[in-house]
């Protein structure tokens, strides 16, 4: 293989990485705080690139207008599926809220069967982020260098947003236990729907760039990716903002080198990613980031 | 006491007036179940046989006197959910014949099921030879894969001047396999070259990023590259094809033919060439100047090839039961096996001993954002 060839798959392995890591911090946020894993992330995720469809193609709003529309949109239904599905179970076992879940992320995708139809859609890409430039032999689309700094500047406001400002650390106390930050004076409700307000914004910035690199989007397009990242987000220690970016990097780049150079192993590309789990799982199960707790009786 | 008594009628009375409804339905309907992905990957390619097959029932909505339904079973584009729901129009909805399904791994799924059951099926689109091969009861109105393999590797070979070709299939689709498979046989025939086909690369339906493969086929510099799979995945290999610099024409089979692979495709797919079953700028039978026609008139645009094979497989039905005069399932299938020279709209109609349609396929390009028709191939 040429260094010409090898720089080919990294630069498109780093491109799908960075988008894995991209959807893998808003997984691994809303576990860090709540101790849940929002099954439901991947068809938020879809849905805010319908949303996007529905501005750019069927409105004609141009995106400039549409993307920061899109985010507050799937901000919002983020914290609607949150005072829907989880808050009536607050209290209520884990595992009620991990049915719940699993049972929004069904709904999600037969109602976007039903009410936008099963077949595939074509996203409207703007021109400006999917041209090409030619770097030497190495063909970059401009939309690998964009999500890798989109990636970077979430993680970087996400860290700034939970270690400095008093939302964050109304979130980091509900994380530790609610009831004690309850009687400490912290509005657990509020704190929680602005958690999921924020892990919705999160998938739709991810949807969006998700949309651009593959333009297709279909009701059941999120599954797969939410699967992925939220093995990226394992990989790198469940709960850890700067472990999911790396989880997602491993995942992507690992993906694009096994279909490079074991090409006859392609078709075993999605057990690639349950294998690296299931690997990480018996040997370092908390993720190569993720601290040691204690299983709280 | 007096309690158990009225909820006793009330039990006998539900039984009865189920009964009668049974009854009633089964003597003046005649069910014939739609067996296609109405939703997933492969949507788009069954929504449009189901719209060829809606057409043929409001064109011919009667046979002996008697009112035809559609009973559709979404198959969902899963091999599994395919397998469920041919089980249930053969079990629970007891239909008279099924027609489907776009894609022959679904059609497939469903063999076992419609022959035990002995009920007899025209597949429309489903193209592998696997699909009827060993099975008495599964037909299809097109042609299988050997001839279309073979046809786009002429095509490669002698019209496109390609001595090399590079294989990117969708493998785990009986259908692309099977196509990519017959297409290799005949180009190293035509070639001469064992060593012609550069790099055969896979990948999985539903996935959306095919950098990696793309990537290696570039680096061996084909000629040609021989796409078979999905459209909708089909319409992203090639446009993230052009975007890594892969300039040589891109070719694959029937399953293109959708507004989908071009809408997502949109300039990349360009110049993309396929073989089809049928072309509206050269209608072949009385019956397909009307089924253009029709469909203009319901759809407001144009018909594609699979949405003409999903009217001829009805057609083709009911003209069997006409001539059976009956709906019993196992005469129906013998009087299937006799169509000779059957006018439907994707040309004539003649089944062979496997109950595989033999007849002509059509080369199309994507020109200006349309699909256009570039040629006609004969049955050898």
């Amino acid at each position: 293989m040429t260094l010409d060839l090898f720089l080919q798959h990294l630069s498109n392995g780093i491109s799908l990485g960075s988008l894995y890591a991209l959807i893998a911090i808003g997984y691994t946020m809303v576990y860090g705080i709540l101790r849940l894993i929002n099954f439901a992330h991947g068809d938020i995720f879809m849905m805010a690139t319908y949303f996007a469809f529905f501005g750019i193609a069927t409105f004609g709003i141009p995106w400039f207008i549409t993307f920061p529309l899109v985010l507050v949109l799937t901000a919002a239904l983020g914290m609607g599926v949150e005072a829907v599905a989880y808050r009536p179970l607050r209290g209520a076992p884990k595992i009620s809220l991990l049915i719940s879940a699993i049972g929004v992320s069904f709904f999600l995708e037969n109602l976007t069967i039903v009410l936008f139809g099963g077949v595939p859609k074509p996203f409207p890409a703007p021109a400006i982020f999917t041209d090409v430039v030619q770097v030497g032999t190495v063909a970059i689309q401009k939309l690998t260098f964009y999500i890798p700094i989109v990636t970077f500047i979430s993680l970087l406001g996400l860290v700034y947003l939970i270690n400095k400002t008093k939302t964050g650390m109304a979130m980091r106390a509900v994380s530790m236990d609610q009831e004690i930050a309850q009687v400490m004076g912290v509005n657990i409700n509020q704190t929680i729907a602005l958690t999921f307000g924020l892990g919705s914004f999160l998938a739709a910035v991810g949807g969006i760039m998700w949309g651009m690199k593959f333009p297709q989007i279909q009701p059941l397009m999120g599954v797969v990716p939410g699967l992925k990242c939220f093995i990226a987000a394992v990989i790198g220690g469940i709960g850890n903002i700067a472990g999911a970016v790396i989880g997602g990097f491993i995942l992507g780049i690992g993906e694009i080198m096994l279909v490079a150079f074991l090409p006859n192993l392609t078709g075993y590309r999605d057990a690639f990613a349950f294998i690296l789990l299931i690997l990480i799982l018996m040997s370092k199960p908390t993720g190569i980031l993720g601290e040691k707790t204690a299983e709280k009786v | 006491m007096l309690r158990r008594n009225i909820v006793f009628l009330l039990l006998m009375l539900l039984v009865a007036t189920a009964f009668t409804g049974c009854i009633k339905k089964e003597s003046n309907v005649i069910k014939i179940g739609v067996f296609e992905p109405i939703t997933g990957a492969n949507a788009a390619g069954g929504q449009l046989e189901v719209e060829g097959v809606k057409l043929a029932n409001k064109l011919y909505p009667e046979v002996l006197g008697k009112k035809v339904e559609l009973v559709i079973a979404d198959n969902k584009s899963d091999k599994v959910e395919a397998a469920t729901a041919a089980a249930r129009l053969v079990e629970k909805e007891k239909v008279t014949a099924i027609i489907g399904s776009w894609g022959s791994s679904l059609s497939m799924a469903a063999g076992d099921i419609v022959r035990q059951g002995k009920v007899p099926t025209v597949g429309a689109s489903c193209t592998n030879p696997l699909v009827t091969a060993g099975n008495d009861y599964y037909f299809r109105v097109c042609f299988i894969d050997p001839f279309q393999g073979t046809v786009m590797a002429n095509y490669a070979y002698s019209k496109l001047g390609a001595k090399k070709a590079a294989i990117i299939q969708e493998v785990n689709n009986d259908y692309a396999v099977g196509l990519a498979q017959f297409f290799m046989f005949s180009f190293k025939q035509l070639t001469g070259d064992q060593n012609c086909i550069l790099a055969v690369a896979n990948y999985n339906t539903g996935d959306q990023d095919f950098s990696a493969q793309l990537t290696n086929i570039k680096a061996q510099n084909p000629d040609v590259i021989f796409a078979p799979g999905n459209f909708t995945e089909s319409a992203l290999i090639i446009s993230q094809a052009r975007k890594l610099g892969i300039t040589c024409p891109i070719i694959g089979g029937d399953t293109w033919e959708t507004q989908e692979f071009l809408d997502i495709g949109k300039e990349a797919v360009e110049g993309a060439v396929f073989s089809t079953f049928f072309a509206t700028e050269t209608p072949i039978t009385e019956e397909s100047a009307k089924f253009i026609e029709a469909y203009r008139a319901e759809y407001k645009k144009e018909p594609a090839a699979v949405a003409a094979l999903g009217y001829d497989a009805y057609i083709l039905i009911l003209d069997a039961i006409k001539r059976a005069g009956t709906t019993d399932r196992v005469k129906l299938r013998d009087e299937i096996a006799r169509t000779k020279n059957f006018p439907g709209a994707a040309g004539f109609i003649t089944l062979d001993e496997n109950g595989d349609a033999v007849k002509n396929a059509v080369i199309k390009v994507v020109k200006d954002g349309k699909f256009a028709y570039l040629d006609t191939i004969e049955p050898q």
